[in-house]
């Protein structure tokens, strides 16, 4: 193993990933299989007939043991191709990187305009609150974001889509975006969900920034700071940031993973083309080519991102790096 | 609903003329003052304008909609892919009527078992490629033979051979008459597409013969098209652009509706009707339809096989409770004939089933039982509101003497684990355009879609009787009866039929609006137009 602890964990890191998503991909696999019904039955529905059901299914190969299926899937996935959704036909390929590819894209947006938001916005709020903690303000703070988090996040949509969209008409409540639009069409298109994605996550973050700082500056070592004169934001940010730093980094790596994989209820009520849907729609018609795409990028962006939490704690705090 | 909105309706169905219409709202405005705004614009009639755009915000649509027309999947493929951008060989008009469309004419031969559809010339593909018999043979084989993965591949199987029949003229030569068939070539799954080199359809990129042609289309999330300036339809289409795009949420579409993102929207929440109602600038399209919901039972199982028991359980159903709660009085309520009022061949069928727990428990005796139990499944997917009308259901049936059990089953897989497997269930129809159609798919015995495992050996005779029949009084003779068979002994229930309740901003104009297929029969872009006076 290597000397240097950091390279070591990310090494690590990259090893167990690599298991996770084989696991993942299997799980969801044989999951699917359980479901009732599979492609043939469900895109044909209420006008399935027997003959076409088994013609479909011949030609997508379908009738082969799942095994052999799962083993040509993961050979296909190995040597780079993601396949072809179920729903290609004679004459018309459907590619599966084709069509996560192009939601992915707009997925990542939304998170990453959320993301930009709502992390400086709440770890600052939370050392805000940390500081002044017990006054009138971070009370305030404290319970408005901690509502903002408690209703459903579908149900902080319609409101804010009611108010800002309906009732004054100031932002559009469609968020129907494509890359050919201008810029400022598309910041407005978004502004909506992210709004709405900026109230949900920004809860979690703040309050754990506020404990974390508070936990620390209850500590003997930052009283001596204190004693020695330091002035308050010194303290704050070089004394007691840098020991808070672990948990934040975590909660933020998981509200940034939810960003990607868990707002398919908020691309539902706003129409945006994420892939949460994408991947809704493909488990509704068992298309699992596009199944397995999507839960694969929802795997690796937890892994990616818990990975990165970690790093971060430990790079933010000698003593880990260098354990005995 | 005020009596002005049936009233409304009923001209738009062409049940009343526009004089009745305007006569009796006169009696009704006497009472109340109706603002101009009010009348349907199908009733204020105009002429078409040129210019303009709609955006149809659709209920269906999803990433992975293939552009294969045999896998069509919902009403968004079915109206921006087949309507707006490709033709078939031949259009249901709003009235219920057929004509040509690729076909300039057709007529039947030999007892309807053999049709030559005459080939519109100088009609061209969004290419410039002019339509050949050629399309018009792979477009329809496409669909048939043993890899064959279309949908509407049992409809065809009727079909023995096609061929080139003279420069301009396709013929089908069929298994047996098909009285009907001019109408099946009207299905949404049948478009003319253009062939490959090879054989076979190409369908590598959106393109037809169609009003619009596609100008961006990104499955799922939205397809724009503009207007053909070669299309052969004259003066169509109207707009100069439309735009489809997929909205699933029903609150999400009624909101892009009421800011101005889209002028149409399809299927309205019925719980929400009456607040869109009350907004000025929208106004409410409430189109009958074909579509229907039933409960359907096996009549070759216990105890369903018992004429007495079938007709014990069709009093002892709470029909207009139904209608009036569940589907808060958008629905009609049904009479056990799975052929809608507006089509053509309708019959009366009395006596009008209603709730009755006296006479169902009449009949019960009479079948030589006290009480009956029936295990009823039901999912959302069977239809929308199976769950609440099979409670009511339960809660007035009690009291007749039929015992249900409700079992809910999962919206996953309802069309392959309940339909046409279990004995009792709920079941979403969209009906077809005629009754020869509609009953050689869901009644006669064989019939892929026969759910109530009907087989009455009267029907049978008749069916294929009227099948041959060239008069149309007779024929419309035998059709009653066979409506009244299915009416006395078959096991479907049919707890509504339906309307395509849509609505639109204030500058969308249409004529009458057909209710056969989705979207005005899926031709909305090209009949539509707006005003934006």
């Amino acid at each position: 193993m290597f000397k240097n602890p950091a390279l070591n964990l990310v090494l690590t890191r990259i090893v167990f990933g690599v298991v996770s998503l084989l696991a993942v991909s299997a799980i969801i696999f044989f999951t699917i299989s359980l479901l009732p019904g599979d492609f043939a039955s469900e895109v044909l529905g209420q006008s399935a007939t027997p003959e076409v059901v088994e013609s479909i299914r011949r030609q997508l190969g379908l009738n082969e043991p799942l095994l052999s299926r799962y083993i040509q899937w993961l050979l296909g996935f190995l040597s780079g191709d993601l396949g072809l959704s179920y729903a290609s036909s004679d004459g018309q390929f459907i590619t599966v990187s084709s069509v996560v590819g192009d939601r992915l894209g707009y997925s990542l947006l939304l998170a990453g305009i959320t993301a930009l938001i709502a992390v400086p916005v709440s770890v600052v709020l939370g050392i805000f609150c940390a500081v002044h903690r017990g006054k009138f303000i971070e009370r305030v703070l404290n319970s408005s974001t901690l509502a903002s988090i408690s209703m459903p996040e579908f149900m902080v949509a319609y409101v804010l889509m009611f108010f800002l969209g309906v009732q004054l008409g100031w932002l559009p409540t469609l968020s129907k975006v494509d890359w050919q639009m201008p810029w400022t069409e598309l910041v407005l298109r978004i502004s909506l969900p992210v709004l709405t994605l900026t109230l949900t996550i920004m809860a979690h973050m703040l309050r754990m920034t506020r404990a974390a700082i508070i936990g620390v500056m209850s500590q003997p070592y930052i009283e001596m700071a204190r004693c020695k004169g330091l002035s308050l934001g010194r303290i704050v940010f070089k004394h007691a940031l840098p020991n808070a730093w672990a948990p934040i980094v975590n909660v933020i790596a998981f509200n940034l993973s939810y960003l990607i994989v868990g707002v398919v209820v908020i691309e539902t009520v706003f129409n945006y083309p994420g892939i949460g849907q994408t991947m809704v729609d493909a488990v509704r018609a068992r298309d699992v080519p596009v199944v397995q795409a999507c839960a694969l990028i929802f795997a690796a962006t937890y892994i990616v991102f818990n990975t990165f939490a970690d790093l971060t704690a430990t790079l933010s705090n000698p003593r880990l790096l260098y354990p005995r | 609903m005020t009596e002005f909105d049936r009233l409304a309706g009923m001209v738009m169905r062409g049940a009343i003329s526009r004089r009745d219409f305007l006569g009796r709202t006169a009696a009704i405005s006497a009472l109340s003052v109706l603002p101009a705004a009010l009348i349907a614009p199908s009733v204020a009639r105009a002429e078409p304008k040129r210019g303009g755009k709609i955006r149809f915000g659709m209920s269906d649509g999803s990433a992975t909609d293939s552009l294969d027309p045999g896998l069509w999947p919902g009403s968004f493929a079915q109206c921006a892919l087949g309507g707006a951008m490709c033709n078939n060989l031949t259009e249901i008009l709003p009235d219920g009527s057929i004509v040509g469309d690729i076909a300039e004419s057709f007529e039947a031969a030999d007892n309807s078992s053999r049709w030559v559809f005459k080939i519109r010339s100088g009609v061209t593909f969004h290419n410039g490629k002019s339509l050949t018999t050629d399309d018009v043979i792979h477009s329809i084989q496409h669909h048939m033979g043993k890899d064959s993965k279309s949908a509407a591949k049992s409809l065809l199987e009727q079909i023995e051979e096609i061929k080139v029949d003279g420069p301009n003229s396709v013929q089908f030569k069929l298994k047996g008459p098909s009285p009907d068939f001019s109408y099946m070539m009207a299905d949404y799954h049948l478009p003319i597409l253009p062939s490959k080199l090879g054989g076979g359809i190409d369908i590598s990129a959106p393109m037809g013969t169609g009003a619009f042609v596609m100008q961006g289309y990104s499955p799922g999330n939205s397809a724009k098209l503009s207007r053909n300036p070669n299309y052969h339809k004259e003066n169509k289409p109207y707009l100069d652009e439309v735009e489809f795009i997929p909205i699933l949420d029903v609150a999400a579409r009624a909101n892009a509706l009421m800011t101005g993102e889209i002028d149409f929207m399809q299927d309205c929440d019925l719980k929400t009707l009456g607040l869109l109602k009350r907004r000025k600038e929208i106004k409410i399209q409430d189109i009958a339809s074909t579509r229907h919901y039933t409960f359907d039972m096996n009549t070759q199982l216990e105890p369903f096989n018992n004429p007495d028991v079938r007709e014990a359980i069709k009093y002892a159903f709470p029909r207009d409770e139904i209608i009036e709660k569940v589907f808060l009085g958008t629905a009609r309520v049904g009479n056990d004939n799975n052929v809608a009022s507006s089509m053509k061949f309708f019959a009366e069928t009395p006596p009008q089933y209603a709730y009755d727990p006296a006479k169902a428990k009449e009949l019960l005796k009479k079948a030589g039982l006290e009480t009956v139990t029936v295990n009823l499944s039901v999912a959302e997917a069977g239809f929308p509101g199976a769950t609440d009308a099979a409670v009511l259901f339960k809660a007035r049936a009690e009291a007749a003497g039929v015992i249900v059990n409700i079992v809910r089953e999962a919206d996953d897989g309802y069309w392959s684990k309940i339909f046409l497997q279990k004995p009792f269930y709920a079941v979403e129809w969209y009906g077809r355009a005629t009754v020869d159609w509609l009953y050689s798919t869901t009644m006669i015995d064989g019939a892929p879609w026969n759910t109530t495992k009907f087989n009455n050996p009267r029907f049978e005779e008749l069916y294929k009787a009227a099948r041959s029949e060239a008069d149309d009084t007779k024929k419309a003779a035998m059709y009653a009866e066979m409506q009244q068979i299915v009416h006395d002994d078959g096991g479907m229930i049919t707890v509504a039929f339906l309307s395509y309740l849509n609505a639109v901003s204030e500058k969308v104009r249409f004529g009458d609006v057909g209710g056969i297929f989705p979207g005005d029969n899926t031709r909305m872009a090209e009949r539509w137009w707006v005003d934006e006076a």
